[in-house]
């Protein structure tokens, strides 16, 4: 403790002598607010690590018809034709008539006939995974094991999240499933639900902060909209239901447009999925965009009122400019949680099997969280890995969103 | 404006029962006032007294708080600027403000200068308006090399000759100045004087202050503001040249103003 610097008068009347305890309290408080950074930290690392664990990791391959006994060579490096005559001489009749009927292999493409052979052929299966602490810290461990339960299994370290599991399409073989299906799937319903709900939502911002009057009917509209951001958002699913696809199913099927084949068409699309998440976030679009509005000083509207300015050259050429950088660290907030969003688009009809990239807004579609979800649920537990890789992906993706919101914020901030 | 203009006239603003209201807060009441032409006027008095709002009365920047209300009359040019057939906006540009918190625009002193011009339809040569504009502003030396860098990067009182600068480009008839100096420094505060000084050639100026000496030095007519003592309401005390004002005034309250006996 220091010296004090005044000596303590002990009958001071007004004051009493409690600097001791001011600084014992305040530093417990120091403790406990250093304990929570600390919780919420180990919170973090715990997700991450867990997620991070699944996703690599030493994997028993066991197939039913060994590739070396094929050919000599790897089968990936033999020629199409090869690869076809394999194909003929290891599958039934009938299965080989019907993909030459589907489409000819003439017209396949190498990789394709390749795919045809490993699923049907090789048929390699995942009989046991371990996860990455175990393959990195036990790996003679994992070895024995191995050796002892899966004497036919080639073992082998499978990064699950790589540059072929982001570009290929969704399979039913979890060897082979790519997100390449579900990103797109995502970037569409985010980019049309933006394309949506951001000139309406800054319009609205605009509106009321600047040119609405402050009386009951607007006061009435400002607290439904803040209310609306509180909504749980499988509600949105059921609005977007409601309204999207089944009462707008004419223009969200593209059957306005003759676009789509009306036997098969149904309102569950992406546009209808981008215009229920375009709901979803407006409300957060307008509530940030009035607070970036509000903090512009009203200085600088004096100042161009001043000089004969009309209201709104006053919001174009210096309110918005100047609420520019709030507005779309805001808006970019809202995205990440649009790609995040699974309850309401399940809701909507996200399709639960889907091979076909998306095309349009007129397609059908699955996102990366539903895909997620989908993977989980499912019995086999290579699943759960490559729910991993797919995670990580998502992570990635909002990590990166994150880091713009920070990066355009500092870009387009006026404080000089 | 559609009548003819009175420039014969050596008054550029006449007042007629004046008062201003918010909500039903009385902040002026019932003023007469003539403001002479090429010649800077004072507006003085105790904090409270309703000087800003005076001045803001003369542009109609008091609309923009939506509980003011003015009734009576302000004559510009022969013509009552509350008339309902008048636009605000054309008239802030005949009359224009100066803020007691220098205020530049986040953009380049170039722009910050040119914008207001811009604006209003400005046709002519831009660089020529930016150069003659900062020239009278007496900033034109300390930034001609520099036109591009922000306006918020220049010292606090070069940021008010640039507020100076931008007002005087829309060529104005009148400068409202409220309080212009008293968020600067007395070197910058006397630069500020001697500009009012110059600029009082080509303008009328009318300038708030609540530094009497201030008022005393620059001004040639001042109008001294107090509080009414029943209803607080703003009122206008002593009106006329300032030589006057501060040796002979009329009234008590005037000298015990003056003299610092209160306020």
């Amino acid at each position: 403790m220091s010296r004090d610097l005044v000596p303590e008068q002990p009958t001071s009347g007004d004051f009493r002598p409690n600097l001791g305890r001011r600084h014992r309290i305040g530093k417990i408080w120091f403790v406990i607010f250093q304990a929570s950074t600390v919780v919420g930290i180990v919170a973090l690392t715990a997700l991450l690590v867990t997620i991070v664990n699944s996703a690599f990791g030493y994997i028993a391959l066991e197939s039913s018809i060994h590739p070396s006994t094929l050919a000599s060579v790897p089968l990936e490096d033999l020629p199409k034709e090869e690869l076809v005559r394999i194909l003929q001489e290891n599958v039934s009749k009938g299965l080989f008539r019907r993909l030459e009927h589907d489409q000819p292999f003439e017209e396949r493409t190498k990789d394709d006939v390749y795919g045809l052979v490993l699923e049907r052929v090789v048929e390699p299966k995942v009989v046991q995974q371990w996860t990455l602490l175990e393959s990195v810290f036990r790996r003679s461990m994992v070895m024995t094991e191995a050796q002892e339960k899966y004497p036919e299994a080639e073992l082998r370290f499978e990064s699950w999240i790589d540059g072929e599991f982001i570009t290929s399409p969704q399979s039913g073989d979890a060897m082979r499933a790519g997100v390449r299906t579900a990103i797109l799937g995502s970037l569409w319903t985010v980019g049309i639900a933006l394309l949506f709900s951001f000139p309406i939502g800054v319009g609205a911002a605009i509106y009321l902060e600047e040119y609405a009057a402050d009386n009951l009917v607007n006061r009435i509209i400002q607290v439904n909209i803040n209310n609306l951001t509180g909504v749980p958002s499988i509600i949105y699913g059921m609005l977007g239901l409601a309204i999207f696809v089944r009462l707008l199913e004419q223009l969200t099927s593209g059957a306005l447009f003759g676009l789509t084949d009306p036997t098969t068409a149904n309102g569950r699309t992406i546009l209808s999925a981008g215009l229920t998440l375009g709901l979803l976030i407006l409300p957060v679009i307008i509530i940030n965009a009035q607070e970036a509005i509000k903090a512009v000083p009203g200085s600088l509207r004096q100042a161009s009122y001043g000089l004969g300015a009309t209201r709104w050259q006053t919001v174009w050429h210096h309110v918005l400019p100047s609420a520019l950088s709030g507005i779309l660290t805001g808006t970019i907030l809202s995205i990440s949680r649009a790609v995040g969003e699974t309850a309401p688009l399940v809701v909507v009809g996200a399709s639960t099997f889907i091979t076909v990239d998306p095309d349009g807004p007129f397609s059908k579609f699955t996102t990366l969280p539903i895909q997620i979800f989908q993977w989980t649920a499912r019995p086999q537990d290579v699943f759960r890995n490559i729910a991993a890789g797919a995670i990580l992906v998502l992570l990635t993706l909002l990590l990166s969103m994150n880091a713009t919101a920070v990066v355009l914020r500092n870009r387009f901030s006026q404080r000089a | 404006m559609t009548q003819e203009t009175d420039r014969t006239n050596r008054h550029a603003i006449a007042v007629r029962g004046l008062s201003v209201y918010y909500d039903d807060f009385c902040a002026v009441k019932d003023v007469d006032l003539e403001i002479e032409r090429n010649r800077i006027t004072a507006i003085i008095g105790p904090s409270g007294c309703g000087k800003s709002t005076m001045l803001r009365s003369f542009n109609r920047m008091n609309e923009l708080v939506p509980s003011a209300r003015a009734e009576g009359e302000v004559l510009f040019e022969g013509i009552n600027i509350y008339d309902d057939d008048i636009d605000p906006v054309r008239l802030r540009r005949r009359i224009g403000m100066v803020f007691q918190k220098p205020n530049p625009f986040p953009k380049s002193i170039y722009e910050n200068v040119a914008w207001g011009a811009r604006i209003n339809g400005f046709k002519g040569d831009m660089d020529e308006l930016v150069f003659e504009s900062l020239t009278q502003a007496a900033l034109w030396d300390e930034v001609k090399d520099k036109l591009d860098q922000s306006g918020l990067s220049l010292s606090g009182g070069q940021q008010q000759r640039l507020c100076i600068a931008r007002t005087i480009a829309v060529r104005p008839d009148i400068i409202l100045m409220d309080e212009p100096a008293s968020a600067l420094d007395p070197i910058a505060t006397l630069r500020i004087e001697e500009l009012m000084d110059q600029l009082a050639k080509n303008y009328t100026i009318i300038v708030v202050t609540h530094n009497m000496q201030q008022a005393g030095r620059v001004s040639d007519y001042t109008a001294f503001f107090s509080l009414d003592e029943t209803d607080r309401a703003g009122i206008l005390i002593e009106y006329g040249p300032t030589k006057k004002m501060f040796t002979r005034p009329d009234n008590q309250i005037t000298e015990d103003y003056i003299t610092g006996r209160f306020g």
